[in-house]
């Protein structure tokens, strides 16, 4: 089985990050992934997408032009990645900043209002957590506890002490769940 | 060999091992012929020959690895001192020498020299300055005083649409990384004799690892000159030495405690 | 060793340094300066050289020095720098001295963009430098291919006294996979007797030059090099073959567009089409002899490229027009989608293009459409 992912948001929203933790993820348990970026030629601030693509088998293309599964941090990524997700396919909105709902009918779709989250559990910057969890509890490629256990595994020993507040935006970001294809 | 021969012939003056027992292709007259002596003389009292290599440039000096009995690397125009630069970082502990006309140096190869003195790159450059490109038949070089006539300027140097000469060592001495800087004139023993110990200081600033040092000797160039061997010697000290005056334009504090 | 998460530019670093790499130069240009960043680091921790040069003609020619030593030299550079080099490059070849230099890459002609592209194929594979000279250029695919050939890399310039060269486009060099790294090579202790270090020992001087004024001469080195070269056409080449058994079409790409095209050609076997994926590893020396074969055995072939058709001209020169050749390309730094292929996959086995014409006037006619 293959599960080909987009993570898109601004740049310096952690979009790169957190298609990396699930990457990490998807290697300890075995899988074959590629994490591939895609930024604008701006430093800082720019639009930003990575692509994630988990899988059995060999790895053929990183990148795809129809994604199983979208994480859609600000607008423009949803403008860009709604009308190209997958029927069948699923797409996690972070609603804190996007005012539009989404117009599909035949695609999973999962609202967030992950800054808020973020924010609740005392950090700004764990809005990409929060939208993960999310993504990983509503896809069946990985179970939830693979993240936390990239995190333990992979994050700098600078960074551990930032795990338990890691581990509860993942947590609350999979309290989330799709509503099934209309 | 009775006695009497042998009190008549005393042995003065004889080839440094250094430099291979050939015939030159330089031209008769040419200076490059001394300046080979004193690199061969100084590596051989200082008793380098087994760990020195030589960086050969583009010009007439193209075929410098013919004449020296050590090892040596035959670089692309003007890329001497990145070449040795690959040479003495992967080998720290051999002597490095680049040897290279004005043309290569100071014109296609500007880039890399003031980079390597720049980097305090700790190699001995070697730099034969003599007003015009040689090998290539006497074209006006970065070194050509104004108005000396050459093959591509044949109404003299004009510096309104050719500029100004280039005086590497005053140039080169400015940058923090160079060490030993010097210039040397090859145009009468006296000046020899001053040229032999500057390389040799040269060569001793390599091997306490003081960083980049260069000896610019002025050289002439009969043929391209178009002037006897004596004549050149002559236009030399008028013209080259006023322009660029002999003297010692970088000398690390450490430098200047060597005593040779 | 486990398998760890490497980005690209990042895994050819460290596989270079345990291949016993001894001295790199390089110069920042993108998408190739993690290259660059990482070994600056990682050389000085390990007591080795590194220099950031002044520019690419400088980190070709301190590379063309340290190469002359016998030692394990590497650089690694961009299109744009690739051309700057090429001067030294020629000398290096020209004087036999081995070295692996990483061309990552990108857009172009020009200054280009850094975005990923496959424009350096003829630079690269048909000379670029002046002069009769080979060198060998080996396109992974993939960060454990990458890995793997830069080893490779290390291995072949020396025993061929050759450049060899790892090929790669900006997406491989960015883009992060798990892929396990060698263990530790240590650094050579015996050099070749070519090797100028110093006439130790009072031994007889040495000295290495491209320079060989007798005419005569240079046609010996000239043939001494062919010599080599004929030993590794014979000896070292290198593809990948997918879904090939059966297959009664062929698509062809080296590097990513290959990798790409495995997506698209694992997405028409599912609807029944009986296709496969011939990936060159070596693109110099070139299979022509695989291709050869394959052309007298399939129904058509599609050489997918990201540039406008260069690896084109050597398929079409093995397949002799014994099978219609189609061509698809992305230019300009655009990556080709599974997608994209699965459409000229399907017109390959729907409209059996003649055999005469050239592939690259009809793609031209569908881009030209399609903008």
């Amino acid at each position: 089985m293959q599960t080909d992912i987009i993570i898109s948001g601004f740049g310096g929203q952690g979009v790169l990050f957190a298609g990396q933790l699930l990457s990490y993820a998807a290697m300890d348990e075995g899988k074959n992934v590629t994490w591939i970026p895609s930024y604008g030629p701006e430093m800082r601030g720019g639009t930003a997408n990575c692509t994630v693509v988990v899988s059995d088998e060999e790895i053929g293309s990183p990148m795809v032009r129809f994604p199983d599964a979208v994480i859609v941090m600000n607008l423009p990524s949803l403008d860009k990645y709604e009308s190209l997700v997958k029927p069948g396919g699923l797409l996690v909105i972070n609603t804190s900043i996007i005012d539009r709902k989404a117009t599909r009918t035949d695609i999973r779709v999962v609202e967030v209002p992950a800054n808020e989250i973020a924010e609740e559990i005392g950090d700004r910057r764990l809005t990409n957590m929060v939208l993960l969890g999310c993504l990983v509890s509503n896809l069946p490629i990985l179970p939830l506890a693979a993240i936390s256990k990239a995190l333990k595994e992979h994050l700098p020993a600078r960074h551990q002490k930032l795990i338990p507040a890691n581990m509860q935006a993942i947590e609350k970001g999979a309290s989330f769940q799709a509503a099934p294809v209309r | 060999m009775n006695t009497l021969e042998q009190d008549l012939e005393k042995l003065v003056y004889e080839r440094p091992d250094t430099l291979v027992e050939t015939t030159t292709h330089y031209c008769p007259g040419c200076t490059h012929g001394v300046a080979h002596r004193l690199i061969a003389e100084v590596i051989e009292e200082m008793g380098l020959r087994d760990r020195t290599i030589g960086v050969a440039s583009v010009g007439c000096s193209v075929f410098a690895y013919n004449y020296f009995d050590f090892d040596f690397v035959q670089a692309p125009h003007g890329r001497a001192p990145a070449m040795a630069t690959g040479v003495k970082r992967t080998l720290p502990d051999r002597v490095v020498l680049t040897y290279q006309g004005d043309g290569d140096l100071a014109s296609i190869g500007m880039g890399e020299i003031v980079h390597a003195a720049a980097r305090g790159e700790n190699i001995t450059v070697v730099f034969l300055n003599n007003a015009n490109y040689g090998m290539t038949g006497g074209q006006m070089a970065p070194t050509t005083l104004p108005g000396q006539k050459t093959s591509t300027s044949p109404s003299g140097r004009d510096v309104e649409t050719a500029g100004f000469p280039i005086r590497a060592s005053e140039m080169l001495s400015t940058l923090d990384g160079s060490s030993y800087v010097v210039r040397r004139s090859l145009h009468d023993p006296k000046s020899i004799r001053l040229a032999k110990k500057a390389l040799r200081t040269a060569f001793e600033v390599q091997i306490r690892g003081l960083g980049f040092s260069m000896v610019e000797l002025l050289s002439i160039c009969p043929t391209n000159w178009g002037m006897t061997p004596v004549d050149s010697l002559h236009w030399l000290e008028s013209n080259m030495l006023p322009y660029y005056p002999v003297g010692d334009y970088k000398i690390n504090p450490i430098v200047a405690e060597i005593k040779i | 060793m486990a398998r760890e998460l490497l980005k690209g530019n990042v895994a050819i670093a460290e596989a270079a340094i345990r291949a016993g790499l001894t001295s790199y130069f390089g110069y920042p240009i993108t998408p190739q300066t993690e290259l660059l960043e990482y070994l600056s680091a990682r050389m000085p921790e390990e007591g080795r050289a590194f220099v950031q040069a002044e520019s690419e003609l400088g980190a070709i020619n301190m590379v063309y020095g340290a190469a002359c030593t016998g030692a394990r030299v590497m650089t690694s550079s961009s299109s744009p720098g690739i051309s700057l080099m090429l001067e030294g490059l020629s000398y290096i070849a020209g004087t036999e001295v081995p070295m692996v230099l990483v061309d990552v890459m990108r857009g172009g002609p020009g200054l280009g963009n850094i975005a990923p592209a496959q424009s350096d194929y003829n630079q690269i594979v048909h000379g670029g430098g002046h002069g009769d000279y080979h060198v060998i250029a080996l396109a992974p695919a993939n960060v454990q291919e990458a890995i793997d050939m830069t080893v490779l890399a290390f291995d072949l310039a020396e025993k061929y006294r050759s450049i060899a060269v790892v090929l790669i486009d900006g997406s491989l060099g960015q883009m992060m996979e798990p892929a396990e790294l060698p263990p530790f090579k240590p650094l050579a202790t015996q050099f070749p007797e070519w090797a100028v270090r110093g006439a130790e020992g009072g031994r007889e001087r040495r000295f290495l030059s491209s320079i060989y004024l007798s005419p005569p001469e240079e046609e010996k080195a000239n043939l001494r090099m062919l010599r080599r070269w004929k030993d590794v056409e014979a000896n070292e080449i290198r593809y990948k073959e997918y879904f090939m058994e059966d297959a009664k079409y062929v698509v062809t790409g080296f590097g990513s567009s290959g990798r790409v095209a495995l997506s698209a050609v694992r997405a028409a076997r599912a609807e029944g089409i009986p296709v496969g994926l011939l990936r060159p590893i070596t693109v110099s020396p070139f299979p022509y002899k695989v291709y050869e074969e394959l052309s007298k055995k399939v129904d058509g072939m599609l050489v997918v490229e990201m540039n406008t058709g260069q690896m084109l001209e050597d398929v079409l020169k093995a397949a002799q027009g014994r099978t219609p050749v189609e061509f698809y390309g992305r230019v300009g730094g655009i990556v080709p989608l599974p997608d994209e292929i699965l459409t000229e996959i399907h017109r390959l086995v729907e409209e059996k293009p003649a055999v005469g014409g050239h592939p690259r006037d009809r793609w031209m006619d569908r881009m030209i459409k399609m903008n």
